[in-house]
């Protein structure tokens, strides 16, 4: 299939029956230096991996399905929708834009993640915002052990409970939870929450069309007591 | 890295075609194990007072006929042998601890890959679909199987280092992931008297359930212990005579997803290998918490 020469508002429908997930990929990527269509509707996913990776183009991305590893890495400017559940890495890495899962999603959700939002309906599995560098991140059930586990950058919105070890050798990512925490990392400590944070909260709820009380979350972040943050350690670095 | 798969028919439909979906799943986890893949399924029961041995030949000229002869001349009964590629099935009016010892002692060239009333276990290297074409899964009915495609990382890939291991009658392991005290554990468990053909981790994980099992610990039991005793990353299946477990290490590093309908349940290492089960869209899914020992059986399914 070549590129189309011209932008289009249609819906560029395709079907992973038929057409090879390389194909799928080439096709959006060419999307970053060449017009093409600015809606998509991929089908049968099947769990491919890697699939709608490394976009870079104001388009929209649609999966009908439940996709595997890395799903919407390195996403910039795209939003990507994901009707299904996702596997390990789901917007790994991701630079801007927005992905959203409606499903449950695997270990490290968001991971490294520099910019953009992402959305999870569902749960999330452990390491979810593990080294998060300026993603925002919103779970509308509950993320699994070692969620933001050294989180430099970003929120964490989590609207159920956090498993265990949350927020370890965290760095300035604020976390969020509404419900339990099993226990916090190394380092980490619950803070007051000011009206900033209530903001904060609220507004990434609503750009995440989540309905939740702001008020209800409570913050979590960094006591900077670890080595890397005494500065008469700061010759060592 | 390595694929495990495992399905539990809860309908007649799926048992019927059990060894066709096994293949359609583990042709799925080729590229998380290119090196061997192998399968222990469960079906056709030995009749009352007979057991069920699966042996491994290396010879490609073996004279399986023979060997049945010379049971039937020790047990005064065999079935014919039932040979797929380089593994027979012999159904031996002994029990299977007498037919097991029996092949040791007098065939010590073959091995028993599996014994007991129902399992029956095939492995071998080379690729997933080259496996399930040799051994022609795609005929197998049976109630339940486990399948396991190797990715090699600590010990040679060769036919007996493949998966699943036998941990007893009718038992059986497939493992994703490596361990790091097995040497030292496999040195215990031999003072226990547990056997050991190969330098492979699993094989020592397997040891491990067996001689738990032998010193009379719950399947259950035997794999909470694995959380204490086994250092190392792990997603364990575990099938017995009636169904199978599922265990993940306490930090989940290697992955797991379960799905379930009216029809069937089923494990494996991605969703790509439930996605080609029929009903796998409307499947209830999720991913099982580390730690957690996961469980199916006849009873609890009521099939």
């Amino acid at each position: 299939m070549a590129v189309r020469a011209v932008e289009t508002t249609e819906l560029e429908l395709v079907d992973l029956e038929s057409t090879s997930l390389r194909e799928l990929n080439q096709r959006v990527h060419d999307l970053a230096t060449a017009p093409g269509p600015r809606a998509w509707r991929i089908l049968n996913p099947n769990g491919a991996h890697a699939l709608a990776c490394g976009l870079d183009a104001e388009v929209e991305v649609e999966i009908d399905g439940h996709v595997g590893y890395y799903c919407a890495g390195m996403n910039k400017r795209a939003t990507v929708r994901v009707h299904g559940n996702a596997s390990t890495g789901i917007a790994e890495n991701m630079m801007s834009g927005l992905v959203v899962v409606d499903g449950n999603v695997s270990q490290s959700a968001g991971a490294t993640g520099r910019g953009g939002l992402l959305v999870v309906r569902g749960n999330a599995s452990s390491r979810c915002g593990i080294s998060m560098k300026g993603i925002d991140i919103v779970v509308g059930g509950s993320v699994g052990h070692m969620s933001a586990f050294m989180a430099q950058r970003g929120a964490l919105v989590v609207c159920g409970d956090a498993g265990d070890a949350l927020g370890d050798s965290i760095y300035e990512a604020r976390v969020y939870v509404r419900g339990q925490v099993a226990g916090l990392g190394a380092d980490c400590v619950e803070k007051e929450m000011r009206d900033e944070h209530v903001e904060q909260v609220g507004g990434l709820l609503a750009a995440a069309r989540i309905d939740a009380d702001p008020a209800d979350f409570r913050r979590y972040g960094s006591a900077r007591q670890l080595y890397n943050f005494t500065i008469d350690n700061a010759g060592s670095y | 890295m390595c694929g495990i798969v495992g399905l539990f028919a809860k309908s007649p439909e799926v048992e019927e075609r059990l060894g066709e979906h096994l293949a359609a799943m583990l042709v799925q986890m080729s590229s998380r194990g290119p090196d061997s893949a192998g399968v222990a399924v469960y079906r056709d029961p030995a009749p009352g007072g007979w057991s069920k041995l699966t042996l491994y030949s290396a010879d490609r000229a073996e004279g399986w006929a023979a060997l049945a002869a010379d049971l039937r001349h020790a047990f005064g009964g065999c079935e014919e042998p039932s040979v797929r590629a380089s593994h027979a099935v012999l159904v031996v009016d002994a029990d299977a601890a007498e037919a097991d010892a029996w092949v040791r002692r007098h065939r010590p060239d073959l091995r028993v890959m599996s014994a007991g009333q129902v399992i029956e276990i095939y492995k071998e290297t080379g690729l997933p679909l080259a496996f399930a074409r040799a051994f022609s899964l795609e005929d197998f009915t049976g109630t339940h199987a486990l399948g396991h495609t190797r990715m090699a990382t600590e010990s040679r890939v060769t036919t007996e280092g493949s998966h699943p291991f036998s941990t007893g009658f009718d038992l059986c392991l497939v493992h994703n992931g490596s361990l790091s005290n097995h040497n030292r554990l496999r040195e215990s468990l031999r003072r226990e008297g547990i056997e050991f053909q190969t330098e492979n981790d699993t094989e020592v994980a397997a040891g491990y359930l067996a001689w738990r099992l032998r010193e009379r610990a719950s399947l259950e039991e035997a794999l909470e212990g694995c959380l204490e005793d086994l250092d190392g990353f792990y997603t364990f299946a575990v099938g017995t005579a009636d169904g199978f477990a599922v265990l993940r290490d306490p930090i989940a590093c290697k992955p797991a997803v379960l799905a379930e309908t009216d029809d069937w349940v089923a494990m494996s290492s991605e969703w790509r290998s439930i996605a080609v089960l029929p009903g796998a869209a409307d499947a209830r899914s999720w991913e099982p918490e580390p730690g957690v020992v996961y469980a199916w059986d006849k009873a609890a399914v009521g099939a």
